[in-house]
């Protein structure tokens, strides 16, 4: 193990470093630490200039009550959500039939195709930002949901097809031979050989594809307008507007809008690290 | 095939065409869909937009063929040179993420009683949106109350406007980006500090290598592939900054903290007017200077699959 292991350094360097880990900690989150501490403060506090003192009173309900009453953040939020989750959804559906695909059949166009959809996952937005708009106008989606959502899941689809082909590319390749022995149609060895082995690198693909969709800003800017489709990123900047220096609720609002991500990190932590680092470091 | 003459009790049943050439067939039906949305919303639009960057189209009337007059306007385009410099400075400087990640995964990389929990929180700013951490720099800067004034007058300095500064903003950016950008590279250099070969560190302690001989000659060659990916990671990062600019300063002041991306998306889609084409000139800009990376990503990897 590198560094030397702790346990095995001097007395006075392990409680240094006993020491420093915290102080270390709390430096790097002080930011976020410091809109913690915003979000629970009275609007009077910010009136009479005491930014960085204790709270004069703990207004943490009530200001984070307010967000979910009196503005549209209930409705991004929702919107948020219905537009990850098919998106999700979408994404696993179509990137575990590509994977598949190109994991285990041998044919000509099969590396081709593959970095085809490895650059285009690389593309900067703004080389599809106009054609794409025009298309989701054409279509009569755009300022809706699904607009967003059948962009979403073509773009990541990129992203998904690296993923799952290089996991499956892993699995032993003995199996899908021994079902092929026994005469298995090939739809069936995806369903049911490879799709339950599959599990893990889908669970892990499903966080980070959450966290990468529910994030976008960009895309919800460019495809959508109101509080009717407007996802929770693209909300917030109306309801800065709104709120205007009333910095306690709009770090209420910051931090309501970027908890479902943080929420879903804690819970899947061991698929979400295998996700971010799968195919590349293992 | 020959025609049995005595008809049998069972004839065999001639297969389907899909059946005979089920091996041929069934990757290509599995890919359809999947090739079919990357088309229509990725490969199609990336020519459209290089064919849409030699018309002059405001989105709404007839698209005017002005051949190359686009790029002509861009090569005497203040504001596209600025876009372009700041560019430039955040390449170079979002990359000082790969040796930060580094240096905080080797700190944490340790087994005292709640590193785990230690690793998590560190990682915490990477999956925040960037729009909350550009609102959060944003206040962290403020010339009035922001946390870093506030510092800085404890030791007797500033106050400093950093987001309103043409000199400083780009820079005050590209700090707030590097916030999530370390914890995502750390993550990296954690996993892959954990598939070092332990037995390679033991052989080079009775060597006599410790720090930084040892970092350099016997673990960075074991972490490659992870600063691979860091640094694939990091150059896509950088030039699809976006968010952050527009959420911090939308680019001011006077244009100043501009990049392509965020140019291109004002040229065509703000209420500066709507100029598609040279919006699309600018993305096509963007792209090509994307693309001499991607070919290097593709490179490395068509390398690696070669190896296998």
């Amino acid at each position: 193990m590198f560094p030397t292991p702790i346990e095995k350094t001097s007395r006075p360097w392990q409680l240094t470093y006993q020491g420093l880990l915290p102080l270390a900690l709390i430096m790097w989150l002080l930011p976020l630490i410091a809109v913690a501490i915003f979000s629970v403060k009275p609007a009077a506090d910010f009136t009479t200039g005491n930014y960085w003192g204790a709270p004069s009173s703990f207004e943490g309900i009530a200001n984070y009550m307010a967000v979910f009453t009196q503005s549209d953040m209930p409705r991004y939020l929702l919107n948020s959500f219905l537009i990850t989750i098919p998106t999700v959804v979408g994404c696993i559906v179509l990137s575990s039939m590509t994977g598949f695909a190109l994991g285990i059949y041998r044919f000509k166009s099969n590396l081709l195709i593959f970095f085809m959809f490895v650059a285009g996952n690389f593309v900067p937005f703004q080389i599809l930002m106009i054609p794409v708009r025009d298309l989701t106008l054409n279509l009569g989606l755009y300022d809706t949901k699904m607009g967003l959502v059948l962009f979403h899941i073509a773009f990541q689809t990129g992203f998904c097809t690296l993923f799952m082909r290089n996991f499956i590319r892993a699995l032993p390749f003995e199996l899908i031979e021994a079902a092929r022995v026994e005469g298995i149609a090939e739809w069936r060895i995806y369903w049911f050989v490879v799709l339950p082995l599959m599990k893990p690198a889908l669970a892990a693909m499903a966080v980070l594809v959450f966290t990468f969709i529910w994030n976008d800003y960009f895309w919800a800017v460019v495809l959508t307008q109101g509080p009717s489709a407007q996802p929770v990123t693209a909300g917030i900047t109306s309801f800065n507007a709104q709120f205007g220096v009333a910095y306690h609720m709009l770090s209420a609002g910051s931090i309501v809008a970027a908890l479902p991500p943080v929420a879903m990190f804690f819970l899947m932590q061991k698929h979400f690290i295998a996700g971010l680092t799968l195919g590349a470091v293992k | 095939m020959t025609v049995a003459t005595v008809p049998d009790m069972n004839p065999p049943r001639r297969k389907s065409f899909y059946k005979r050439n089920e091996i041929a067939l069934t990757p290509w039906l599995f890919l359809a869909p999947g090739i079919l949305f990357f088309a229509i919303y990725v490969i199609i639009p990336i020519f459209q937009s290089f064919n849409l960057s030699l018309y002059a189209w405001d989105g709404l009337g007839e698209a005017r063929y002005v051949g190359i007059a686009n790029y002509q306007e861009l090569m005497t385009d203040r504001a596209f040179e600025v876009s372009l410099w700041n560019n430039v400075k955040w390449l170079a400087f979002y990359l000082l993420a790969i040796p930060a990640g580094l240096f905080i995964a080797l700190f944490l990389n340790q087994t005292v009683v709640g590193i785990r929990l230690y690793k998590s929180l560190f990682f915490f700013p990477f999956v925040i949106s960037q729009v909350v951490v550009g609102l959060v720099f944003a206040w962290f800067y403020n010339p009035s109350f922001g946390l870093l004034n506030t510092i800085l007058g404890w030791v007797g300095l500033g106050p400093i406007n950093v987001l309103g500064d043409p000199t400083m903003v780009t820079y005050g950016i590209i700090a707030a980006g590097l916030w999530p950008q370390t914890a995502y590279c750390m993550i990296l250099y954690l996993t892959g500090l954990n598939a070092v070969d332990p037995e390679q560190i033991e052989a080079g302690r009775l060597d006599g290598a410790k720090g930084f001989r040892m970092l350099w000659h016997i673990i960075l060659p074991q972490l490659k592939p992870a600063t691979f990916i860091c640094f694939v990671v990091t150059i896509i990062g950088a030039l699809r900054s976006f968010d952050l600019i527009s959420i911090m300063t939308n680019g001011g002041p006077f244009g100043s903290s501009r990049v392509l991306s965020f140019y291109m998306f004002e040229k065509a889609l703000s209420e500066y007017g709507f100029r598609m084409g040279y919006g699309a000139a600018i993305a096509v800009v963007l792209f090509l200077i994307m693309l001499v990376f991607i070919a290097y990503f593709l490179f490395s990897m068509f390398r690696e699959e070669r190896g296998h």
